[in-house]
């Protein structure tokens, strides 16, 4: 340990600081521990310490340092916690220091201090920009899948934890009158004047306090004061919502702002449902973003050294934790902000020198530098900062700024802290979301909004204010536009802002750039190690547009989606294509402002709450009595019964063998059932299904296809109808809900004048399907009183009937119709009547052995009868190419009916539906296997393809369904089914897709 | 996240509704006769870089069949009415 612990650190200043040092907590990093105090960032904590390496950077490891002191930090970033809460790359900036904080560096083996892949600098001249892609490419092109996986192994900076997220993440819907992001001066202002006017206003804080720019003034300065009082002011209004440690992190349509609040440390607790971070969605009348300026670094030789920080984070050290990082200082600067910084320092105890790119500087301020004993340098610039693992020296050069060369020798400083500014960007990301892009003003060197929609509004230094008095006043203009809008005005003064209040907000009034050339790298990009070379070179060879430039050099891809580096890099691209700034532009920002937990987006929607569960009525009898559970959509459905084999192969044969021998049931509740009603409904019907509906009988049920407007397949169903102007209808469970939506555009769209309601009844019915050779005597033996005959109830009739008995006043449907080639029965009872209705059939089938089966067979009896589902109806086929084409009427017009003869639909080569049988195999080809025929080379496209396979136990064989060209043409012939995903060939004969009983004799009796 | 009015319900989240493209197709009488008529309406679109007046369904609610006219660059909406009551070309 450095330092005694009480007195937090070497580096920290005995008195000042909005740290509590009546609250001392310890920081943990990298196993040492390091005293800090409520109120400081882990970046404090580690500079009082006198930690400026804690990084190894991207791809060159180079030793890196604290650089900034908020969230554009591009280094400094740390691993925190362990274990299911390890957590990578969080800036060390915007880390608060609590009780129990544990950090690590990353990206170095075996420490920061001696990291042995910091031999990828030697081999730095081969990583420059485009890498990949000039080494990997002809003769080496194969090398690729060989060192892909070191590379992969080398990528990346910090490494996250693969196990679950134990923590608890809630979403919370707001709507708010204003919604003001940003709480340094301007975004108060705004605040407290909506809300001095009777709106509703919701302040946001991505810091865990309030003041923005603020914080970083001396707590003993007029302008904390201010701070003080206008939070005061803003607490008496009653109508401020505030969140803070609250990142808006994108601006949406609709006026709509996503918040990423973070918990405060030590309070989340997912057993009492205290979640660590909460998603807000609001929605606001008015969005005011005072979202401020970030300061821009300097581009100079070993700019990256541990120990080079911006100038504003050097006086935010000093102002708001009370840390001096370092006591030799030289600031490199192009502006006037800076000196408040270095004066900062300098009263800090610290000794300063202060190099100015500027011929000439304002003697006001050069006096007040001079009399804390600042050494101010004009017209110079910082040539190189050297030191390796922390700057100890800093080359400095007399520098014409109008030449833009050096015009006299290199000299040296002896330095332990080298601090830049060149100047501050107004953070334009969340008004970019939108697609506005920014404009750039010659006279801020910078780029602002472009401008902002209705509803939206800027203030303070992200529109381009230059001290506190115009941030007020901007932020006041916001809160006057937002009260307009909703037809009020603004209830009192504008707050005056505080006499002496010494912040101003600096943009760069010249170039970023100090050019002088020295040896070795000059950085851009801290966080992706791009250098100004790497721009240099993306020039040469032509990506020289700034969305190219980008990519080519991945400047501004890494987590701070270069919040340091974007514009540097664009003036200097701009310099080489002798442009102006406003025509090179810049690229697009796109949520999130800054990274967000996927915890924090996914909200309770994890695990078994990923989307909603939908249960059978018999949902608890298939658990119960052995049912393998799968999903089918939302559904749950039992897939085979364990006690019919041991395996789901082993059962769903055994299941199909006793259904076609005595009788099983299924439960097909997932159903897609809509009642239609209406004087209209038959015509209605006969309009929509490609058959016949108008005419058919009461008490009777008919098979129908639908197709899209487009002459493809939609869906397959039965409906039947229960009166002259009374319709139930079926689809199939996938296609449920868009049925339902096809059936209300058309009534409501297409055909308002018909006079039909229809309403989905999906949920309202259960239903399971008895099928087999006894099948009958099961239902006679259940419901007596009902005549089952052939005569009374013929196939595809219908009955509805109430019973009587035990299950008194219980209706049920009964429709004749089979899927599976056997007698067959499907029926209906409303779902609170589901389980009796199913544990009364189960119960009077027992002297025929009645037993459940599963999906697997439901889907593989009716591949043997050639009925066509989801797989074979898959939104490319049409009635012809599943041999149903005569099912279309000639005599009345339908839906689809328009195109399904287009010229694309009736060509002779469009593959066709077969069965095709397995020649030696035992088991089925694989679904979707492409089909060839036996003289074609296995290549290419093929002929058509499988589409559902089964082995079946009463023809011995593995069979299959599939789509051929030629179709029931080949029937006889050999074709190939190949699967090169699994590198597997079958041999199968093409037969007639109905393997059993086309005559239907089975269920017809 | 998009506000749409609904005539029914009042203002809602996108969410709520479902997407369904052009609302500007007019349907022709069903029948092969009208074929070409039918290339058109299935087929055509004019995707404006602007105003778009487009269906959305109330699916999650009253399952009313609406049009929009909203911006395809700026994406506010400037109208939303019951589909029966839209402007046909």
């Amino acid at each position: 340990m450095s330092a005694p612990l009480d007195t937090g650190g070497v580096n920290r200043v005995p008195t000042g600081g909005r740290i509590d040092r009546a609250q001392p907590v310890t920081l943990t990093h990298d196993g040492k521990t390091l005293g800090g105090f409520v109120g400081d960032t882990a970046a404090a904590t580690l500079l009082a310490h006198d930690i400026h390496l804690v990084a190894r950077s991207f791809k060159y490891h180079r030793p890196r340092g604290i650089m900034a002191a908020g969230v554009e930090e591009p280094n400094a970033l740390l691993t925190v916690g362990s274990g299911a809460r390890q957590e990578p790359n969080i800036a060390a900036t915007a880390l608060e220091l609590h009780f129990g904080l544990h950090t690590r560096s990353q990206n170095a083996w075996p420490s920061v201090r001696f990291d042995l892949m910091a031999v990828n600098s030697l081999l730095s001249p081969f990583f420059v920009a485009g890498f990949y892609y000039k080494t990997f490419m002809g003769p080496t092109r194969k090398a690729w899948m060989f060192y892909e996986h070191f590379i992969r192994k080398a990528a990346g900076l910090g490494v996250a934890t693969t196990q679950a997220d134990p923590e608890r993440y809630d979403w919370q819907h707001g709507f708010t009158d204003v919604l003001v992001i940003g709480s340094g001066p301007a975004g108060l202002s705004a605040a407290l004047g909506a809300a001095q006017a009777g709106l509703d206003v919701t302040l946001v804080e991505q810091d865990f306090e309030l003041g923005g720019a603020l914080l970083a003034q001396p707590v003993d300065s007029a302008s904390s004061q201010w701070l003080n009082h206008m939070l005061a002011a803003l607490r008496a209004t009653g109508r401020v919502q505030t969140l803070t440690r609250a990142t808006a992190f994108g601006l949406y349509d609709g006026n709509t702002v996503g918040v990423a609040e973070r918990t405060a440390p030590g309070r989340a607790d997912a057993k009492l449902g205290a979640p660590r971070q909460r998603l807000h969605i609001l929605r606001a009348g008015h969005v005011v973003m005072a979202c401020g300026a970030l300061e821009r670094p300097l581009v100079f030789a070993g700019n990256d050294t541990p120990g080079v920080m911006l100038a504003g984070a050097v006086g935010s050290y000093v102002n708001r934790f009370a840390v001096r990082p370092g006591r030799q200082a030289v600031f490199a600067v192009n502006n006037d902000a800076a000196y408040g910084d270095a004066m900062a320092l300098a009263r800090a105890g610290a000794k300063v020198c202060i190099a100015d790119l500027r011929p000439t500087v304002d003697p006001v301020m050069l006096g007040q530098a001079q009399a804390v004993g600042i050494e101010v340098l004009t017209a110079t610039a910082v040539a190189a900062a050297s030191g390796g693992q922390r700057v100890r020296s800093c080359s400095m050069v007399p520098f014409d700024l109008a030449l833009g060369k050096a015009t006299g020798a290199v000299f040296t400083r002896d330095v332990d802290l080298v601090a830049m500014s060149g100047g501050w960007t107004p953070s334009v990301h969340l008004s970019s979301h939108r697609g506005i892009k920014p404009r750039y003003r010659d006279d801020l060197g910078a780029f602002v909004p472009g401008g902002f929609d209705a509803g939206h509004a800027g203030a303070g230094a992200m529109v381009g204010c230059q001290d506190l008095a115009q941030a007020i006043g901007s932020g006041w203009g916001a809160a006057q536009e937002a009260a307009v809008r909703r037809g009020m005005a603004l209830a009192t003064e504008m707050p005056n802002a505080p006499l002496g209040a010494d912040l101003s907000m600096a943009f760069a009034t010249c170039g970023p750039i100090a050019a002088a050339k020295a040896k070795g790298k000059a950085f851009v990009d801290f966080q992706n190690d791009v250098t100004v070379d790497d721009i240099d070179l993306a020039h040469r060879e032509g990506y020289r547009a700034v969305e190219h430039l980008k990519r080519y050099t991945t400047l501004g891809m890494g987590t701070d989606q270069g919040k340091t580096s974007n514009l540097n890099a664009l003036a200097i691209m701009a310099a080489r294509r002798s442009l102006g700034m406003d025509v090179v532009g810049t690229t697009t920002f796109r949520p999130p402002y800054t990274p967000v937990t996927i915890g924090t987006l996914a909200g309770r929607s994890v695990r078994s709450h990923l989307a909603p569960v939908r249960r059978t009525a018999m949902h608890d009898w298939h658990m119960a009595h052995g049912g393998d559970m799968m999903e089918a959509g939302n559904w749950k459905r039992p897939l085979w019964y364990h006690g019919h084999g041991e395996t789901l192969s082993q059962a769903y044969k055994a299941e199909m063998v006793f259904v076609r021998t005595q009788v099983g049931i299924a439960d097909v509740s997932t159903l897609g059932k809509i009642d239609v009603q209406g004087p209209d409904a038959a015509e209605f019907l006969n309009r929509v299904y490609v058959n016949g509906f108008a005419k058919l009988p009461i008490g009777k049920a008919r098979y129908g296809f639908m197709l899209r407007e487009d002459g493809i397949v939609m869906d397959d169903g039965t409906t039947s109808r229960i009166g002259e102007t009374a319709f139930f209808m079926t689809t199939t469970t996938a296609q449920a809900a868009r049925v339902m939506s096809h059936l209300e555009f058309l009534l409501q769209v297409v055909w308002p004048d018909l006079r039909v309601t229809v309403a989905s009844v999906s949920d309202q019915w259960a239903a399971m399907s008895m099928a087999g050779p006894k099948s009958r005597e099961v239902l006679m033996a259940a419901f007596p009183g009902v005549d089952f005959s052939t005569e009374a109830l013929p196939h595809m009739g219908l009955r509805d009937v109430v019973l009587d008995g035990a299950l008194a006043g219980i209706s049920v449907r009964i429709i004749r119709l089979t899927f599976s080639g056997e007698l067959a029965y499907e029926v209906y009872t409303p779902t609170h009547f589901g389980l009796r209705i199913w544990e009364h059939l189960l119960e009077c089938g027992k002297p025929w052995e009645l037993r459940p089966y599963g999906l697997e067979a439901l889907g593989s009896l009716r591949i043997e009868k050639g009925h066509v589902v989801g797989s074979e109806m898959d939104g490319r086929t049409t009635l012809g190419d599943m041999g149903m084409g005569r099912m279309a009427s000639t005599v009345k017009p339908f839906w689809g009916g328009a195109l399904m003869r287009s010229e694309n639909l009736i060509r002779d080569d469009r593959p066709t539906l077969v069965g095709l049988e397995a020649v030696d195999a035992k088991e089925p080809p694989n679904n979707g296997a492409i089909l060839f025929f036996s003289t074609d080379a296995i290549q290419g496209h093929g002929r058509g393809h499988v589409t559902s396979t089964t082995f079946s136990p009463t023809l011995g064989k593995a069979i299959a369904l599939g789509l051929l060209q030629g179709g029931t043409r080949h029937i006889g012939q050999e074709v190939i089914a190949a699967s090169p995903v699994h590198g597997r060939q079958y041999r199968l004969r093409v037969v007639d897709p109905c393997f059993l009983d086309p005559a239907g004799e089975r269920y017809r009796v | 996240m998009l506000r749409i009015q609904c005539p029914y319900c009042g203002e809602r989240d996108h969410d709520e509704f479902s997407y369904f493209g052009d609302a500007t197709k007019v349907y022709p009488p069903l029948g092969a006769e009208h074929h070409d008529a039918w290339v058109e309406a299935v087929y055509q679109r004019d995707n404006p870089k602007g105003e778009h007046l487009e269906f959305w369904q109330h699916t999650l609610a009253c399952r009313r069949w609406l049009v929009v006219r909203r911006n395809t660059v700026s994406h506010d909406i400037l109208d939303v009415m019951p589909a029966r009551e839209r402007p046909l070309s």
